[in-house]
């Protein structure tokens, strides 16, 4: 048993968790109103042009009564109605592929929707740079996010602690463990600059500046796809970065993402 | 060529409304404020300024082969417009047809189809993109917008391209007088070589459903800026007093009237 008090260490500087609030913003209004742009035409498609009808992913409706919504993969259909296809709006069962408590702005309404995307993916672009900036000239990026050699080839007992919940204590909870390490930097600089690049292959305005850029994809409909399976594995990491934060201790977390300062239990002897 | 100005003060504008709207953004509904409204603009605003500085060097658009025309093009908005003077025409494969050019030019004329056909064209496969999300690639032949301001000469205001339609997305029938169909292009996309009046679809005459007898193709831009059904251009030094104001039908509906993004 460790009887020694907890120690509060300075881990973030203001820089990083000013970014990391106006993330949440951004990414949060960028989902919802992405998802209220999707509405607009809830197929996905591979190559260059849409195959209407045809596609391989479609949230539906069947337009019967009563009305059933519908998700269509690959040529199955599964019934979903409540939440994707048809879901209430105003207490009515609407037709619309994701329902209105996770679009902005909740009723169908594509030309808002775009207008909050992408002046959210402005910000999201701008706070990226600031971040990124500071990394580089502080050097913050290179200590907080790159794994050290040692950090790497210890990766298999890092992965068995993280599957057991035991979290890091003592000097080595200062810094980020190398699967946030490496987890954070897939982030970073693979699925957010793949994302912004996948927005942008579907501007016609910039593929004149780029034509390659689409191709790079496969073609503007793949690209279409790619940027909403982007999108759901950004979510997906969300999850799992919320869940770790609550099992290693919310209220510490939090005081160290609002205030940079967080405590960190002495270290264990042993692996418990 | 002059770019569509915006003013610094706009951009201040949109910067207050953009911290007030992320300070309303913690307390649920956001307010339908003159801020939120400023912010949102100054997000337009940031993508035009930023695609028309991309684009100064006027490049074209991507054009594909021909066995990369979609089977099947959607028709999308009106495809067979509900209008006396338009069906009346349409009954005559369009020989009475004549493109009128005016408004803020030396020699405003007026021109038919075959008078039309037989200047120089361009023809080009090109894709397609709604702001639904969709994509089709289609081959388009037509004259490019250039030379018909050319001939019509501008003068020196001169600054959008107005194109209005015979066309009408507003229900109430004919007796109603619905507001039609009409887009703006500036001077820079006006002269952009890929901007043409298509008169021919995939090597035959453009369809109604298309927006026969003649039809806007701004390739860098989305599908609603391609007005179909053009009755006549109007050159202009600002669309403020034109129906909403905006620009174009969709634009005037709350859609970006830059529509490159």
């Amino acid at each position: 048993m460790q009887t020694a008090p907890a120690k509060l260490v300075f881990r973030h500087p203001l820089t990083i968790r000013v970014c990391h609030w106006i993330n949440v913003v951004a990414l949060t209004a960028l989902l919802m109103s992405g998802l209220q742009i999707f509405n607009a035409h809830p197929e996905l498609d591979l190559g260059r042009t849409s195959d209407f009808g045809h596609s391989f992913f479609e949230i539906g409706a069947t337009g019967e009564t009563p009305d059933q919504g519908y998700v269509r993969l690959l040529g199955r259909r599964i019934d979903t109605t409540g939440v994707l296809g048809v879901s209430d709006l105003d207490g009515q069962p609407t037709e619309r592929a994701f329902p209105a408590w996770i679009t902005l702005p909740a009723p169908q309404d594509l030309a808002t929707g775009r207008r909050w995307h992408f002046l959210f993916a402005w910000i999201l672009l701008a706070n990226g740079l600031v971040y990124l900036g500071f990394g580089l000239a502080t050097g913050a990026l290179r200590r907080r996010l790159i794994p050290t050699g040692a950090e790497l080839s210890g990766i298999g007992g890092s992965i068995r602690e993280h599957l057991r919940l035991h979290f890091p204590s003592g000097e080595a909870a200062t810094r980020y463990n190398v699967i946030q390490k490496l987890t954070y930097l897939a982030v970073v600089l693979g699925l957010l600059p793949l994302q912004l690049l996948a927005g942008l292959a579907m501007s016609p305005g910039f593929d004149a500046v780029a034509p390659w850029l689409p191709e790079a994809f496969g073609g503007r409909q793949s690209a279409r796809t790619v940027h909403f399976a982007i999108a759901w594995t950004l979510v997906l990491f969300v999850a799992v970065h919320v869940a770790m934060v609550v099992l290693s201790g919310p209220f510490n977390n939090l005081r160290g993402m609002i205030t940079g300062w967080f405590a960190v239990e002495p270290a264990r002897k042993e692996p418990p | 060529m002059i770019a569509r100005p915006i003013g610094r003060r706009r951009f201040l504008l949109g910067g207050l409304g953009l911290t007030g709207a992320l300070a309303l953004g913690g307390c649920g509904r956001l307010s339908a404020s003159r801020a939120q409204q400023a912010a949102l603009q100054a997000g337009e605003d940031a993508t035009e300024f930023v695609q028309r500085l991309l684009l100064r060097p006027q490049p074209l658009a991507r054009e594909f082969a021909a066995a990369d025309i979609s089977r099947v093009f959607k028709p999308n908005g009106s495809i067979d417009p509900d209008d006396a003077a338009y069906k009346a025409l349409a009954a005559d494969k369009f020989a009475g047809y004549r493109l009128k050019i005016g408004g803020l030019v030396e020699t405003p004329f007026e021109i038919s189809l075959d008078e039309l056909r037989a200047l120089p064209s361009r023809t080009q496969i090109t894709r397609h993109d709604c702001v639904e999300g969709w994509s089709c690639i289609g081959e388009w032949t037509g004259v490019p917008l250039a030379l018909l301001l050319q001939r019509a000469q501008l003068k020196p205001q001169a600054r959008y391209v107005v194109l209005r339609c015979f066309d009408s997305l507003e229900s109430g029938g004919l007796d109603a007088n619905p507001p039609r169909y009409y887009e703006s292009v500036d001077l820079i996309d006006a002269f952009h070589p890929q901007t043409i009046l298509a008169y021919a679809m995939n090597g035959a005459t453009l369809p109604v459903q298309h927006g026969a007898p003649l039809r806007l193709r701004v390739e860098r831009q989305l599908g609603y800026k391609m007005a179909k059904y053009v009755k006549s251009i109007e050159v202009v030094d600002s669309f403020a007093g034109i129906d909403g104001g905006r620009g174009g039908y969709w634009e005037d509906q709350g859609y970006d009237w830059y529509a490159g993004l």
